[in-house]
């Protein structure tokens, strides 16, 4: 898309697959992906629990070795470079990076001591990412004693030890209490713009990836079935108008006169109201609830919503996202494997 | 809460520059696993109580039942085979700390890290020796004001063994803990079954002298027999050569093993 994209991809798959056997059966988790991500990007991985974009992160990050394709992650083969992807990317997982019976001020310095810093340079960055992430009064606690939340404020500085050009984060909001996870894509927006870092992160919360991410990558069955702005991605659904009517007779007979109305829209009556998704929805509303009054089918409320990533998933796939999370909860386990 | 972040040092004008770490070798690699793995020990010294409850209690209850034999006190005897029976204990627990990390997520981290699988898998099983030196410590101590004489020569060559013991059942532990990944009861199964096994086939609560000749033929292939067997002549400050040369490499032939199979496990851990 971008010039930079193709001259400086920081991520580069070819038919990037991986499949796993359980019970003799083969299920195919991530299917011939070809993906490339450029310099400074934001790009959240986006699709149900299972869809393959955990699987994907996994084999980006060296933890998981693919069945066929190949990926280069900056600028090194995930495969027959692992130590220098490693050296070159910051990892949060879906875990915790620190060890329970730690305590996070010797996990900061044991990590930055790792990627081969003095021991002095080690205690300054320790004491940097402490005060950063506001966790002077938490790291000199075992890390078990601490909150969801710092512990998760604790990854994420676990993650950014040796200044990585380019971060990973495996769901990381999931677990979180809404005042946390806004802190935290707040925190993840901050370092793409003032550091410039590269974030490639996966989440099913379509909210989130629609907030923070400038590219989104719609994953499902192991394959990219979108893959752009969050904005263009909606621009083509249109506004979704629901009428509600009272009683579903009424709704019934509404239908048809908003059929007319909004020729161009889709319609459809779920229980008592009717729902039009139609482009331009909010300059149409007004107009509408005045006709349908004036021919004596007066509507009781009416809601004006813009498209969401929900709405383009499920105009891609026929199913909404979050119907999907339940049907696809079986194939969490071999994501997780 | 508001949190201000100021991630990094620099004002980022332009694209900042990365922080300048070194390439590591397997040394320093293992080191730094190492320090990390001993510092919730040395922060709660007192955890490497945990592994001793079992040898303690024999120490206290079972060792007074036991007749002196003709080279010396019971104790003189026992306490040989209770510092075996400690080390084995906690270095075969010590698969769970892994274990746990696996599950909190820490460990697939670590695996994301720089480290080396070799190095975390080394790191760890070094570590094993100093809960081992602790624990052989506190039992000195607790036996020494009784019919129990130090020969602190002996002692320090017995611990010398003991510790190449230590790094190859701990890092059998850690191998348990990889390949049972999400299968808690699998490690412990094993752990817990073959344990007393290898302790009382080993002569550790009664000699297996008078033993049916199975028995004493699976006690002669048990590596535990022979560095039991070299502990209590170096205990009781005596070095007969074929039998410390014996528990060496019955102690040595236990962590090549150990090591072996943990590398291979942490290498395929993912």
């Amino acid at each position: 898309m971008t010039n930079t994209r193709e001259q400086d991809p920081v991520i580069r798959t070819r038919s990037l697959t991986r499949t796993f056997t359980r019970h003799k059966q083969t299920v195919e988790a991530v299917r011939g992906l070809d993906l490339e991500v450029g310099r400074g990007e934001l790009v959240a991985f986006l699709g149900p629990n299972g869809a393959g974009k955990s699987t994907t992160l996994r084999m980006l990050t060296t933890l998981l070795p693919p069945t066929s394709g190949t990926a280069e992650v900056a600028g090194h083969d995930v495969v027959r470079d692992q130590r220098a992807v490693r050296r070159s990317i910051g990892y949060v997982g879906q875990g915790n990076s620190a060890g329970h019976n730690q305590r996070g001020r010797d996990e900061l310095v044991s990590h930055a001591r790792a990627h081969g810093l003095s021991r002095a340079e080690a205690r300054r960055r320790a004491e940097e990412l402490t005060e950063a992430f506001d966790l002077g009064a938490v790291v000199g606690r075992p890390v078990s004693t601490l909150s969801g939340g710092q512990r998760r404020r604790l990854d994420v500085a676990l993650g950014l030890v040796h200044e990585p050009r380019l971060l990973f984060l495996d769901e990381p909001s999931t677990g979180l209490d809404p005042q946390n996870r806004a802190n935290l894509q707040e925190q993840v927006q901050r370092l793409h713009a003032e550091r410039g870092t590269t974030i490639v992160m996966t989440t099913h919360y379509l909210e989130e990836a629609d907030a923070i991410a400038g590219r989104v990558v719609v994953i499902d069955h192991g394959r990219v079935i979108a893959d752009d702005t969050a904005a263009r991605m909606k621009a083509g659904l249109g506004d979704r108008v629901t009428l509600d009517f009272g009683s579903a007779e009424e709704a019934a007979a509404a239908a048809s006169r908003v059929v007319r109305a909004a020729p161009e829209g889709e319609v459809r009556r779920e229980g008592t109201a009717v729902v039009l998704r139609v482009a331009h929805g909010r300059t149409l509303a007004p107009r509408l609830v005045s006709d349908l009054a004036a021919e004596g089918a007066p509507a009781q409320s009416i809601e004006v919503v813009g498209p969401t990533l929900d709405d383009v998933f499920l105009h891609l796939t026929g199913r909404s996202l979050r119907e999907s999370q339940e049907t696809n909860q079986q194939t969490t386990e071999e994501n997780a494997a | 809460m508001t949190t201000t972040i100021e991630i990094g040092t620099a004002p980022s004008t332009t694209a900042p520059p990365a922080l300048q770490g070194r390439p590591t070798g397997f040394w320093a690699d293992t080191w730094n696993v190492m320090v990390r793995e001993l510092r919730p020990v040395l922060r709660e010294p007192a955890s490497v109580l945990f592994a001793m409850v079992q040898p303690l209690v024999f120490l206290g209850l079972f060792s007074p039942l036991l007749p002196d034999v003709g080279s010396g006190s019971a104790l003189q005897w026992f306490v040989p085979g209770i510092v075996a029976m400690t080390v084995l204990m906690g270095a075969s627990f010590t698969g769970a700390n892994l274990m746990q990390e696996m599950v909190t997520g820490s460990h697939e981290w670590l695996l994301v890290s720089p480290l080396s699988r070799s190095s975390l898998l080394v790191g760890r099983a070094l570590k094993e020796v100093v809960p081992m030196l602790m624990q052989t410590a506190i039992i000195l101590a607790v036996v020494t004001p009784f019919s129990f004489e130090l020969h602190l020569d002996g002692v320090l060559v017995g611990v010398t063994m003991m510790a190449l013991f230590s790094v190859g059942v701990g890092s059998l532990s850690f191998a348990l803990a990889l390949v049972s990944k999400d299968q808690d009861w699998l490690f412990w199964t094993v752990q817990q079954t073959l344990i007393f096994p290898v302790l009382l086939l080993a002569g550790m609560l009664l000699p297996v002298d008078g033993a049916p000749r199975w028995l004493r033929v699976a006690s002669e292939v048990n590596p535990l027999t022979h560095v039991v067997e070299a502990q209590r002549s170096l205990f009781a400050g005596e070095f007969p050569a074929g039998e410390v040369a014996g528990g060496f490499a019955a102690a040595a032939a236990v962590a090549a093993l150990g090591l072996a199979v943990g590398l291979r496990a942490m290498r395929r851990s993912s």
